[in-house]
């Protein structure tokens, strides 16, 4: 731990929110049980400190200064001849005394401020952050000296004005936590309910600060025993009270004659430092529950060579292919056994609710899979190469030139802190090494062709200073700027108003006309099926259950599924409910 | 009749944050009746003010002017002890079922926090949850799970059944069907219709869906800009709109028939060439 | 861009002057009564009194302060009550040495918890565990301790560089470096425990964002958008742990200090607080703020450089 400054940071939303079994989680980590140990074996050692220790701390013996290891003295003498063993443990209640009152201090300032300042705000909120940045402002060391010179070496008013300095991570951790909660759809829930803010803080708010606050106070007790012992390590401290930081700074001015005293301090206060800060972070790994491995797994390359079956010719040839993500030792299939085929100049709408497979399968397609994802079976085929089998330099090199990719959400998609020109323009130059002006007019032209009014401006301006709908074109323009053979639209249209979705389809409509190229158009909207796609697949866990023309599909639906999917569309040609209430009802109604 | 609820004339301005940052109006006058028992669907697009008309209604938005008449007697702004009384009558389902229903609680506190909140004893609270849930058509051991454990259009239905628990005459649906499915899509909408059937509570339902308000509402209100253009039944609305917007949105929505979706995409485009 | 730098030029003197307003009420009102120390016990009341009116503490304290603040900002910052020496001439033979210190840990902190953190956050696997662990042990290992760890091992026991003293940058560079370079170490383990955490969760977070996979599409190589455009989208929360960082190093460094026994502002300020040297301690504090405030304004400056939208704020 820096000698001050942040505790560890804890990301709120990585937190789990609900708490049961927690404690037995904790014990079944290693780190959490060895931490409370040592915090526990050290807090009785220090209670007991007047009954367990072999001499007086105090006690100075002219015969036993410096005195070696395991005589008379189990750990030597110091250079007064005291008992450096007695010494340690009658430090031990200064230490945890240091810890508490630092923790205790920040947190009973901290948290009530920032629950205050989060969840009310306005001007409350104003003062007490400027506050507290003017507290953080500044070096805690700094401040301690300035009050040192006033208040002298009361050890306990020193610590309580560390905790006040400390308190602003309290402050801003929960502040950010009830901000973040506050603004739940939960919470407005039961506001409507008619729960008063105070019972609002007491029920939902408070629930979600109490685990953050616990590891940070852990955290921050370790920093109180810090910054005290460096304080005593400045020598500004009771000199008639032994200190961990007091015997270092006595052992390391003996340096030189017996080097091996700074080592027992210093230990004690590692140890119980550490334990402190193990002890938050143990209890922060317990809340985020098993950690996720991160590791980049190699999926298994499956030569499906012999099996894939001759392709007359397709753009795309998908056979066989399944995707699974590995769960515990087994793997879960979410795309399982899928062929599909896409001809040149053809549109294939691939239709399927949430948790079907199909946006799976559009990633795979682009080799853009999470890297936990595996293909467990099937090839790829992509004008006749299989891109499983390709290296991922290969598969790299194909995007952008041969398959391009128009994703859902229109906003998360461009970088926000480059322009939308310089984003367009570095895919170009990545793709087709054309000079950097020569690009740019190339995305002027395309920019233009998809219809943004002023492209020039466009060019220029960032992505939070353009609309949705206008995102979209842009995102469509940077697909489409090399030429692609096949372009994979990933639900291209859900996050967009009614009115832009019938743009956006007209524009894609009017591109693949002009270019000639495949599409593959992922969709839960079978009006948009409708509207674009020549052919259709319906996927359901996994699985095609069933393509074929759109119109066959649509006019007759072999599948029951597919037949249930479109039966509850809701049709607009058939009013359910005409004219007023039922007076009845009304009657009902105000009877009650 | 008298109106259950009446808005009139109501404005709303977010103020941005700042000294000198211009308050940014985002309804501008807006007027709703819905009478007891029926449900008033209210369609617009992102940024026209139809959920903000919506967090008025429930007191989570301060108006700028306007008044809030709740069953023939004013409703004070925002959310004070005078307007926590009303949570009996207005009550609320969101869009979102995920984050609308707290994660670490278990689905019977939850559905037992508005009955506490009004002061029911919590021996009272147990049993109504179970006939709340059984309202719902969810099992009964649901109370003692937590809402991650069910599926989408399943906390919906637990969204609902908190909404219904203090038997309100109102309730404000906020896009309640948009994150759902096609096919749980029908089923909860269903539920609400049955729901309305049975107890005569209003609707007020907002949704950017025009198929979706179609299906449920007696009367429609179309929003564009924090304005009303157009308000009528829902078969004058969807299928003789007067106000060209209305037209627009209408003929925008792909419908699932090649054919018939050609004819509409012509006719949106001779609209447009019109100059909507 | 220039009514940002404006503002917060204005909103860093306000904090300037209300920190050391503060300060000056604080450490004045302590009422220990200097001109009896100064003058030792012989001294008679009046010989006292005419002490006290010499040094200006018999006015009320907001015409003390202005008096302070009056010949501050013209750069003279008093005469120590103890040194006979101007605290401006006193202070400029110590900050070389602190800042050499925080600054050199600063800039070490920097590089290595951006190639830490983002090492751990692209490669994963046991590189992630190892940067973990590293972490750990910085939070955990406070670093004083550090400090006389590696005083102990490199300059006593190994003798590689010296155990103690400072050289100024215009005298040696080299030998510079030789001082310099251990106090900076030690206070460098623990910001990059840190910086390094939050570079890496800021790496994962944008590592995750769809306009990765975009530009994937576009066929530009995936490093090429680690280094473009992740690391410059991360670097805004970086920077701000950062900025407190370098607030903490000021405060180690008073610390860290005294184990190598550098002749900067931590023995000089300990001293003068033991004493009451309120002149001392006000000038150490003034230069404290006006740094912390230069370097939140150059934060905020590279954070609006790097971010289109912190720029409209």
């Amino acid at each position: 731990m820096s000698i001050e400054g942040t505790p560890i940071a804890i990301d709120p939303s990585t937190l789990a929110t609900s708490h049961e079994g927690l404690a037995r989680r904790f014990l079944r980590n290693p780190l959490g049980v060895v931490s409370l140990a040592v915090l526990v074996v050290v807090t009785l050692v220090g209670l007991l400190a007047p009954w367990i220790m072999p001499q007086d701390p105090n006690l100075s013996s002219l015969a036993m200064t410096n005195a070696p290891i395991g005589g008379q003295y189990l750990l030597g003498g110091d250079s007064s001849g005291r008992d450096i063993l007695s010494r340690l443990i009658a430090a031990i209640n200064v230490s945890m005394e240091s810890a508490l009152i630092v923790a205790g201090v920040a947190a009973v300032i901290g948290v009530p401020a920032g629950l205050i300042a989060g969840y009310f705000g306005r001007g409350f909120e104003a003062v007490s952050t400027w506050i507290f940045n003017l507290l953080q402002a500044f070096p805690v060391i700094v401040i301690l000296l300035a009050i040192y010179s006033v208040i002298g070496s009361s050890s306990e008013l020193l610590t309580a004005a560390l905790g006040v300095l400390l308190s602003v991570s309290f402050f801003r951790l929960v502040r950010s936590l009830v901000i973040g909660v506050k603004n739940e759809l939960y919470v407005d829930a039961a506001r409507v309910s008619g729960l008063s803010n105070w019972r609002i803080l007491g029920r939902h708010v408070l629930y979600v600060v109490r685990a953050p606050v616990i590891i940070t106070a852990s955290y921050i007790a370790g920093l109180g025993i810090t910054l005290q012992s460096s304080l005593a390590f400045l020598g500004i401290t009771n000199a008639t009270v032994p200190t961990w930081g007091g015997m270092i700074l006595e052992a390391f001015s003996n340096l030189y004659t017996s080097p091996i005293e700074v080592l027992w301090p210093a230990m004690a206060l590692g140890i119980t430092v550490g334990a402190f800060v193990l002890f938050g972070t143990a209890v922060r790994d317990t809340l985020e529950g098993p950690r996720v491995s991160s590791r980049r797994l190699k999926a298994p390359r499956r030569r499906t060579e012999g099996a894939a079956l001759e392709d007359g010719g397709a753009l795309l040839s998908v056979s066989g292919l399944s995707i699974g993500y590995p769960q515990g030792s087994k793997i879960r299939l979410v795309v399982d056994d899928v062929s599909l085929e896409v001809q040149p100049g053809e549109i294939l709408g691939l239709v399927g609710e949430s948790g079907s497979g199909k946006t799976q399968t559009a990633f795979a397609i682009l080799g853009l899979l999470p890297e936990s994802a595996r293909v467990t079976a099937g090839t790829i085929r992509v004008n006749g190469a299989n891109i499983l089998n390709l290296p991922p330099a290969r598969v790299g090199a194909l995007r952008g030139k041969v398959i391009a990719y128009v994703p859902q959400e229109p906003m998360s998609n461009l970088d926000p802190s480059f322009t939308v020109g310089s984003q367009l323009v570095y895919g170009v130059r990545a793709v087709t090494r054309v000079s950097r002006a020569e690009a740019k007019k190339v995305i002027l032209g395309l920019l233009a062709r998809v219809g943004i009014a002023d492209p020039e401006r466009t060019f220029r301006a960032y992505p939070h200073e353009i609309s949705g709908g206008m995102a979209q074109r842009v995102l469509i323009a940077g697909a489409v700027a090399c030429n692609p053979n096949l372009l994979i639209a990933d639900e291209p249209t859900t996050a967009l108003d009614v009115t832009v979705q019938a743009e956006i389809l007209d524009l894609l409509r009017d591109l693949q006309k002009e270019s000639g190229m495949g599409v593959v158009l992922v969709t839960h909207n079978f009006g948009v099926v409708a509207d674009l796609c020549d052919r259709v697949a319906v996927m359901k866990e996994g699985r095609i259950i069933e393509s074929g023309p759109t119109r066959e599909i649509f006019a007759m639906p072999q599948n029951d599924y597919t037949k249930k999917l479109l039966a509850s569309i809701l049709d607009d040609r058939s009013p359910l409910r005409r004219g007023n209430p039922g007076s009845t009802l009304a009657e009902k109604a105000t009877a009650r | 009749m008298t109106p259950l609820l009446e808005v009139k004339d109501l404005r709303v301005e977010y103020r941005a944050k700042g000294f000198h940052a211009r308050a940014n109006e985002v309804l501008h006058g807006v007027s709703i009746e819905i009478a007891p028992g029926e449900t008033l669907g209210l369609v617009g697009e992102s940024g026209s003010g139809k959920t903000t008309l919506g967090r008025a209604v429930l007191g989570l938005v301060p108006q700028s002017s306007g008044q809030i008449t709740f069953d023939g007697a004013p409703v004070a702004p925002g959310l004070g002890k005078q307007r926590r009384a009303l949570a009996r009558d207005i009550q609320v389902i969101f869009q979102d079922p995920y984050t609308s229903l707290n994660p670490a609680m278990l689905v019977s506190d939850i559905l037992s926090e508005p009955l506490i909140a009004q002061g029911r004893k919590a021996k009272d609270a147990r049993t109504a949850v179970r006939a709340l849930l059984d309202r719902v058509a969810l099992p009964s051991d649901a109370e003692r799970r937590y809402p991650r454990e069910f599926s989408g259009g399943q906390r919906q239905r637990i969204a609902i059944a908190r909404a219904l628990a203090l038997q309100p005459r109102l309730i404000v649906c906020d896009e309640p069907v948009s994150a759902l499915d096609l096919s749980t899509q029908a089923r909860v909408l269903d539920l609400l219709i049955e729901i309305q059937e049975q107890s005569g509570v209003a609707y007020l339902f907002i949704s950017h869906d025009l198929s979706v308000v179609h299906h449920i509402s007696h009367r429609v209100a179309v929003m564009l800009r924090g304005e009303l253009v157009e308000t009528g039944s829902a078969d004058q609305v969807t299928g003789h709109p007067k106000h060209p917007y209305t037209k627009k949105l209408l003929l925008s929505a792909p419908v699932a028939d090649p054919d018939e979706q050609a004819n509409r995409r012509a006719e949106r485009h001779r609209l447009v060439e019109a100059g909507m | 861009m220039t009514s940002l730098l404006i503002r917060r030029v204005l909103s860093g003197i306000v904090l300037i002057l209300v920190a050391t307003a503060l300060a000056f009420l604080l450490v004045s009102a302590g009422g220990g009564d200097v001109a009896r120390t100064l003058l030792g016990p012989e001294a008679t009341a009046e010989q006292v009194a005419l002490k006290t009116a010499q040094l200006g503490l018999n006015e009320p304290l907001y015409v003390q302060y202005w008096t302070w603040l009056s010949h501050a900002v013209v750069g003279d910052l008093g005469r120590s009550f103890f040194l006979s020496e101007p605290v401006t001439s006193a202070l400029a033979s110590r900050v070389p040495v602190t800042l050499s210190v925080v600054l050199v840990s600063v800039t070490l902190t920097a590089i290595i918890s951006v190639g830490l953190g983002t090492a751990a956050a692209v490669f994963g696997g046991t590189i992630d565990r190892i940067v973990q662990f590293i972490s750990l042990v910085g939070h955990v290992v406070p670093s004083l301790l550090v400090a006389i760890l590696i005083d102990v091992v490199f300059a006593v026991t190994w003798r590689l560089v010296p155990a103690t003293g400072f050289i100024p940058f215009a005298t040696s560079p080299l030998g510079w470096w030789s001082t310099v370079v251990l106090p900076a170490t030690a206070l460098t383990l623990g910001g990059v425990a840190s910086v390094s955490q939050q570079v890496r969760g800021a790496m994962i977070d944008q590592l995750g964002r769809d306009y990765v996979r975009t530009l994937k599409s576009r066929g530009i190589p995936f490093f090429a958008i680690v280094l473009r455009h992740c690391l410059r989208n991360a670097a805004t929360p970086a920077l701000t742990i950062l900025s407190l960082q370098f607030v903490g190093m000021l405060g180690g460094a008073f610390i860290i200090e005294s184990v190598f026994a550098l002749p900067g502002l931590g023995a000089f300020s300990t001293a003068a607080s033991s004493t009451g040297d309120i002149p001392v301690i006000m000038g150490v504090i003034a230069f404290v703020v006006v740094v912390v405030v230069v370097v939140n304004l150059v934060v905020d400056l590279v954070n609006a450089w790097l971010n289109p939208k912190a720029r409209l704020q």
